[in-house]
């Protein structure tokens, strides 16, 4: 574990230096995740997971006045970052319990409006369109980071085969509800904006509503499942 | 409020939507947050009040009832009816009474505080206008011609119209009192912008580091509230591997592969994958939301303390501000 600055109203907890798929190591950073943003630590004003590290976002004034020693700010707070991290490794070791990880399911539709770079995603990938829907359908995922976008799921556990590097041209609009592949991960766009990423889908869910709190369908470490869906229950489901 | 003219982007803005990141919620807010802090202890607001931020003016606007405004930022022209009403001043603006917002003459941004502020619905936290993911704000969105923004009640107001009344001649009614130069009129002619080393510093050799912090970089004009994109000497990494994507933030020197590095600003993202090559420090943010297309901008590095030591320094002055205020309205 490092803890670099990142600025001067920020640092960032390095939990690992590499990024796998296995579910422990984002296991590891979601709960340092949540010891950090349970630890009350003055001055803090939030903190924010991502892939393989945790960003801790502080008022230098705040925590200068609650250290006390007004010149050396950011070694308080890196101090007090190292021990609630410290605290909550040696529980984890304690309990290697299997964690409630939230499933959710999102319905897809594949119909060709909606598809625009699935011929590409075959071709690249050397199968058919048909093999590739089945594939992207079939697989398990799960959220490594929101970002990008309000609500926007960057998914790992994308089929190997499916691998597709980003668009060489991004487009200037997408559509929102839009299913893609960028490289080795899939994602969903929560609004319309504009992307790289290879569209081979589209669902009708809303990823993203600033009107509830939390304001996103899904959170880091959620585990998610596509289905198939017809474009007669896409369209009853947009209604 | 009744906008009679928008101008080129005006936008309703507190200090920022915080504690959504984790959800990719961007900061929004002032790009220069403590300009409109000052604005709004200048109208007697809380300083988290929501007000506007005008981008290259062109603001046309009269209130339906009688108001006190203040603004800060770059240089512009302000008129209240036919009175100039200089930054960092606080002024009385009867209803109807026109209060114009002309074109800057340097810097591109004004923050105007209204006593009552403006009265948009909180959203996750913010009465912030999210521009990108368009939601927040004035019906989330920038401004447009005609619109009629709800102000809040004039809470503490009645103070401050007496001490304008009694410290000001009555054609004026334009405040005696103003905050520091510095605070109100952040735009600077040839800005250099202090920076504190990113993390990923060390991927770049020596003679690159060299040119960031001595050749001046231009603002390119592509620039808006997510950054500031800067066009000068190549900055080429050592390495080519991969980085993980990981936090960003407003202030943040990233370097996208052609080697041209973009600030961003209070709208960025959440995170990013980019080299972080280096930092512009929370102070100078206000310097940094004053580049327009075509500036010249050099980087200087200072040390993590001294940031905070100088971040310091202001809230304490701010502090004194707020106690000298409190006695000029008393």
């Amino acid at each position: 574990m490092e803890i670099v600055p990142l600025g001067d109203s920020a640092l960032i907890v390095r939990v690992r230096d590499r990024f796998d798929d296995a579910p422990e190591a984002l296991n590891e950073v979601l709960q340092t995740f949540q010891q950090l943003r349970g630890a009350g630590i003055p001055g803090v004003i939030e903190v924010a997971p991502a892939y393989t590290s945790i960003a801790v976002f502080y008022n230098p004034v705040q925590v200068a006045k609650a250290s006390g020693q007004p010149d050396r700010a950011f070694d308080w707070l890196n101090e007090r970052v190292r021990r609630v991290v410290a605290a909550g490794a040696g529980r984890r070791e304690r309990r290697r319990t299997k964690r409630n990880v939230p499933s959710v399911e999102i319905p897809v539709c594949y119909d060709p409006e909606f598809t625009p770079d699935l011929d590409d995603v075959a071709r690249h990938a050397q199968i058919s369109t048909k093999e590739v829907v089945d594939l992207h359908s079939a697989g398990e995922y799960r959220v490594g980071c929101i970002g990008f976008v309000p609500g926007f799921p960057f998914l790992t556990g994308l089929s190997k085969k499916l691998a597709t590097p980003r668009r060489a041209v991004p487009r200037k609009e997408i559509a929102s509800g839009s299913v893609g592949i960028g490289g080795a991960q899939t994602g969903i766009y929560p609004l319309r904006s504009p992307g790289g990423w290879n569209l081979i889908g589209r669902t009708p869910l809303q990823l993203f509503d600033p009107q509830k709190d939390p304001p996103t369908l899904l959170r880091a470490g959620d585990r998610v499942r596509f289905r198939a869906i017809t474009r007669e229950e896409f369209d009853s489901l947009t209604r | 409020m009744i906008v009679t003219r928008a101008g080129f982007l005006s936008s309703v803005q507190d200090l920022g939507r915080t504690g959504y990141r984790e959800f990719g919620v961007s900061l929004s807010g002032a790009l220069d947050s403590f300009a409109l802090r000052v604005a709004n202890l200048l109208v007697g607001n809380d300083e988290g009040a929501a007000g506007l931020e005008i981008t290259f003016g062109g603001l046309e606007s009269y209130f339906e009832d009688e108001r006190i405004v203040a603004w800060c930022g770059g240089g512009f022209d302000v008129r209240v009816g036919s009175r100039s009403l200089p930054a960092g001043h606080a002024a009385r603006v009867h209803a109807g009474e026109e209060l114009k917002i002309g074109r800057p003459q340097i810097g591109c941004r004004c923050w105007l505080a209204i006593s009552g502020g403006i009265d948009a619905p909180v959203v996750l936290g913010s009465r912030s206008t999210d521009l990108r993911a368009q939601f927040g704000g004035f019906e989330a969105r920038a401004l447009r011609d005609g619109d009629v923004l709800p102000l809040g009640a004039r809470l503490r107001s009645s103070a401050f119209v007496k001490a304008i009344a009694d410290k000001s001649t009555p054609a004026t009614a334009i405040s005696s009192w103003t905050a520091p130069h510095d605070w109100v009129s952040s735009a600077k002619r040839e800005p250099i912008l202090r920076f504190v080393r990113g993390i990923d510093w060390n991927r770049f050799n020596g003679s690159t580091l060299q040119r960031f912090t001595s050749e001046p970089f231009a603002v390119s004009p592509d620039s808006d509230r997510m950054g500031v994109r800067l066009a000068g000497p190549e900055l080429k990494r050592e390495d080519d591997a991969d980085l993980i994507s990981e936090a960003v933030a407003p202030g943040t020197i990233q370097v996208p592969p052609n080697g041209q590095p973009i600030l961003l600003l209070g709208d960025c993202q959440t995170i990013g994958g980019y080299p972080k090559i280096a930092h512009v420090i929370t102070i100078d943010l206000a310097i940094a939301a004053q580049l327009r297309a075509g500036d010249q901008v050099c980087f200087s590095e200072v040390s993590l303390a001294d940031a905070h030591r100088l971040l310091l320094k202001r809230e304490r002055e701010l502090e004194l501000f707020r106690v000298g205020l409190r006695l000029h309205t008393r």
